[in-house]
């Protein structure tokens, strides 16, 4: 949990540290500031670009998300003393959320293995962090659903966690997988291309606006006047 | 780190050294008419992905022009460290880099976008297998994942083997940035390919096209090393052919301190074929309009192959001297001719690298680009076009990647795809748009961008044209379509070379300025 938040906090800080010397939109690109966080939630929200790449695999990678954002929804009633407003009738969900990500994850990975175009630019840590998520996704609707685990318990168990103050862990197996995994995905988290979900508010191509021609860009390293370059200059003039 | 391949010796007759093996190109490779057939089809066929069938590789920069250029004139015997070294810097100035690194997902969006993929049917000419050539070293040598699992992580040590491919495929790139629009998260491998050359010109790796270029540049201030004297008769004699042609005194001016516009063109516009159909083009619009206007010789290039390269240092000391010619001639304007890549530099990257631009009048942006300066004329009524004298063709639009994806024309976004379009409809009767998944902002490249126009990489410029000819074909046979138009020096004598082989006629390509120029009505205003 830990190694999550500041791993994640690291590479962001990161990221935004990183400066950006020249403009570089993807055009045609906002010319207002005002543009950028539409383009941006539009890549978030609806996966724009992906949609109108490749319909497929759009519908894979949005099932999964969609499923994945509703399961962490409806994980917020583990973490809050109440369950907050509005998050009650998440519940009437069932257990769609995970059969969503499950279908999603499922196409994902079929994908991998008959698309060659997708087999070739594979390798094990992209089936890998599929198969986690299909297993904490199976885990977790079954922990849910078939063998009941108990839901106080789990509660309270979590937010001793929050606390600091241990509670003993519900003893039900398929819990202890289920949150076992999901610890193991949280440690992964910032050392894999799962640090994507940060990264897309910080690509240049996507976040800048167009307007190089009305505000000049300036970063540090980027705007001394032309350096010599090591340029052998007799050489140039003999060959002239 | 101890290189043990640099130690191993071929068993060939002769002895490669480490450089000629990472410069060798594999055989054998597959033809361009093995992966598309013999016939264009009108349709764009996404092909089966097959290992290594396209290993083009160009030939490696000389010794003098590396030194030159301040490069290394040979593969430096600690390349491997350097290479690491540089990488690590790199990351630290280019966001675009370090997260482009990070996070793609190889969701496989992009795989079958990049024309070179489409044309060659190799694998490694996919843009995210393309940067994974990249990510391999950067996940060994900067992530722990890459420490620790290695190559099940897709983690690689970087060896000769590996930097040949390098070699290869960073050179297979055009840097259209097609991909990115395709891309969840933009991942621009235009950006990653330069970064991949910027490393191998620092450890002694370079290309002989382009760096040759630069080092002509540096030199005497143009991409085809024309001195200012050579230029001076060369548009001396085409203003007489003008005055024979048209009867009127169009004058082609050289550094002439004062005029109003200081205009900026790639070279090839002097004197190469279709280029100097659009600087009559220019030459007429200025004439007619009535604005006084120079060429300067110290900024007789447009095009900044610096940019290709990804070397800073170099694209900057290249635009500086559109900066020397502000202060000689010192205009109120500036206008940058047809040029894809040049606009881009000039567009998104002069008022950065050599801005800001306080001497020029404030009233006109900061450079334009001449197809706004001449849609403005045709516009305010500056000058008359006869559409009638274009009535022999039908012309299509290929929006050149750098321009649509890479900068800007006017003031709305998509600027770059209505002003030429908009240009070419007052200059001609008819017109048609090719499909639209292969033009604007999912443009194909004309497949000689990037640095590639070079003969060396000619097999690799056929196969990478194929897309752009697939659509091309397609309104020829529905539309009768008979003229590319086109606004980019690099495009023009892509296509002008590649045509033939296609079985067109190369008359085809010309730029837009050349239907201005047919359009224009000379003489007394009414
Ligand atoms: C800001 C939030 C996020 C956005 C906008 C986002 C967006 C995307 C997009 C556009 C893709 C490519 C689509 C595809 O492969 O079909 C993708 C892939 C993926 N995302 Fe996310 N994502 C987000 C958060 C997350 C989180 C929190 C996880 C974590 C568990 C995650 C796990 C994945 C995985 C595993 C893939 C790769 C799928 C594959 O292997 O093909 N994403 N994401
Ligand atoms: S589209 Fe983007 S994220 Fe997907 S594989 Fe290509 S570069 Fe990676
Ligand atoms: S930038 Fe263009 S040439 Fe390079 S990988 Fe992307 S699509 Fe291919
Ligand atoms: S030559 Fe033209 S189409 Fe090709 S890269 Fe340059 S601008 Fe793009």
């Amino acid at each position: 949990m830990a190694i999550f938040v500041i791993g994640v906090l690291f590479k962001v800080w990161k990221y935004a540290m990183t400066p950006a010397p020249l403009k570089i939109p993807q055009t045609p690109a906002p010319v207002g500031a005002g543009g950028v966080p539409v383009r941006v939630l539009s890549e978030v929200v609806i996966f724009k670009s992906l949609f109108k790449s490749n319909r497929v695999l759009w519908l894979a990678g949005y099932l999964f998300h969609a499923g994945l954002l509703l399961a962490l929804l409806k994980h917020f009633r583990f973490f809050f003393p109440a369950v907050p407003a509005g998050f009650g009738y998440l519940d009437t969900l069932e257990f769609y959320p995970g059969l969503i990500m499950l279908a999603g994850l499922g196409l994902l990975f079929l994908m991998r293995l008959v698309v060659d175009r997708h087999m070739f630019i594979s390798v094990m840590t992209d089936y890998f962090l599929l198969l986690l998520l299909i297993a904490i996704a199976t885990t977790g609707t079954f922990a849910k659903h078939f063998f009941r685990v108990d839901i106080t318990q789990v509660k309270e168990f979590m937010m001793g966690l929050i606390a600091f103050k241990p509670v003993d862990m519900p003893t039900q197996v398929m819990f202890i997988i289920h949150f076992s995994l999901v610890l193991l995905l949280l440690a992964y988290f910032p050392f894999s291309k799962l640090m994507h979900a940060a990264g897309l508010f910080f690509s240049p191509t996507r976040n800048q606006v167009d307007n190089p021609r009305e505000k000049r860009l300036v970063t540090p390293w980027a705007v001394e006047k032309p350096e010599a370059i090591p340029v052998a200059e007799e050489a140039m003039e003999a060959s002239t | 780190m101890a290189d043990n391949e640099a130690t191993v010796t071929e068993e060939e007759p002769k002895v490669l050294t480490d450089l000629e093996k990472v410069g060798e190109p594999a055989v054998p490779r597959k033809k361009p008419k093995d992966v598309h057939g013999d016939e264009l089809t009108g349709s764009i066929k996404v092909p089966k992905v097959e290992e290594n069938v396209a290993n083009h590789k160009p030939y490696l920069c000389k010794p003098v022009t590396m030194e030159k250029l301040g490069f290394p004139a040979d593969l430096r015997e600690d390349w491997h460290d350097a290479a690491i070294a540089k990488m690590a810097d790199l990351l630290k100035k280019y966001k675009s880099l370090q997260v482009y690194m990070d996070i793609c997902v190889k969701c496989g969006s992009c795989t079958d976008k990049c024309h070179y993929f489409i044309g060659t049917q190799d694998g490694n000419n996919m843009p995210v297998a393309r940067a994974e050539l990249f990510r391999k070293v950067y996940r060994r040598y900067f992530t722990t994942e890459g420490k620790i699992l290695g190559k099940l992580a897709g983690a690689e040590r970087f060896d000769l083997d590996l930097l040949g491919e390098w070699y290869s495929y960073f050179h297979q790139c055009s840097q259209c940035r097609r991909c990115s629009v395709f891309c969840p998260y933009g991942i621009d491998t235009a950006e990653i390919s330069m970064a991949a050359r910027e490393i191998m010109d620092h450890i002694g790796v370079g290309q002989k096209y382009t760096n040759d270029i630069i080092a002509k540049v540096h030199d005497v201030g143009n991409n085809l090393g024309m001195n200012p004297k050579a230029l001076k008769a060369t548009l001396e004699s085409t203003e007489e052919d003008l005055e024979e042609e048209t009867g009127q005194k169009i004058r082609l001016p050289l550094d002439e301190v004062g005029a109003e516009v200081l205009m900026v063109t790639p070279s090839a516009d002097f004197f190469a074929s279709p280029h100097v159909e659009s600087l009559l083009g220019y030459a007429k619009v200025f004439h007619q309009a009535g604005i006084s206007w120079t060429f300067s010789s110290a900024a007789s290039e447009a095009g900044n192959f610096g940019m290709f390269i990804g070397n800073y240092s170099h694209m900057q000391k290249l635009a500086s001297r559109v900066n020397d010619a502000i202060r000689e001639i010192k205009p109120r304007r500036l206008v940058v001719g047809e040029c894809g890549h040049a606009w881009r530099v000039a567009y998104s990257f002069w008022n950065t690298i050599i801005g800001p631009f306080d001497t020029l009048d404030p009233k006109y942006k900061r450079p334009q680009h001449i197809c706004e300066f001449t849609l403005d004329l045709v516009k305010n009524g500056g000058i008359k076009l006869d559409k009638s004298q274009n009535d022999h063709l039908v012309p299509t639009m290929h929006d050149s990647c750098n321009v649509a994806r890479g900068a800007r024309m006017g003031d709305k976004p998509g600027g770059q795809f209505t002003i030429p379009r908009e240009l070419i409809k007052a200059s001609c009767n008819r017109y048609v748009d090719m499909d639209q998944d292969t033009i604007m902002e999912k443009t194909f490249c004309c497949g000689g961008g990037g640095g590639l126009l070079t003969d060396d990489l000619l097999e690799l410029r056929v196969q990478g044209a194929m897309p752009r000819m697939q659509a091309f074909s397609k309104v020829q046979e529905t539309h009768g379509a008979n003229f590319i138009a086109l606004i980019c020096a690099i495009c023009k004598a892509q296509f002008t070379k590649i045509l033939p082989k296609y079985g067109v006629s190369m008359e085809v390509a010309g730029g837009v300025h050349q239907l201005i120029a047919n359009a224009i009505e000379l003489g007394a205003k009414q």
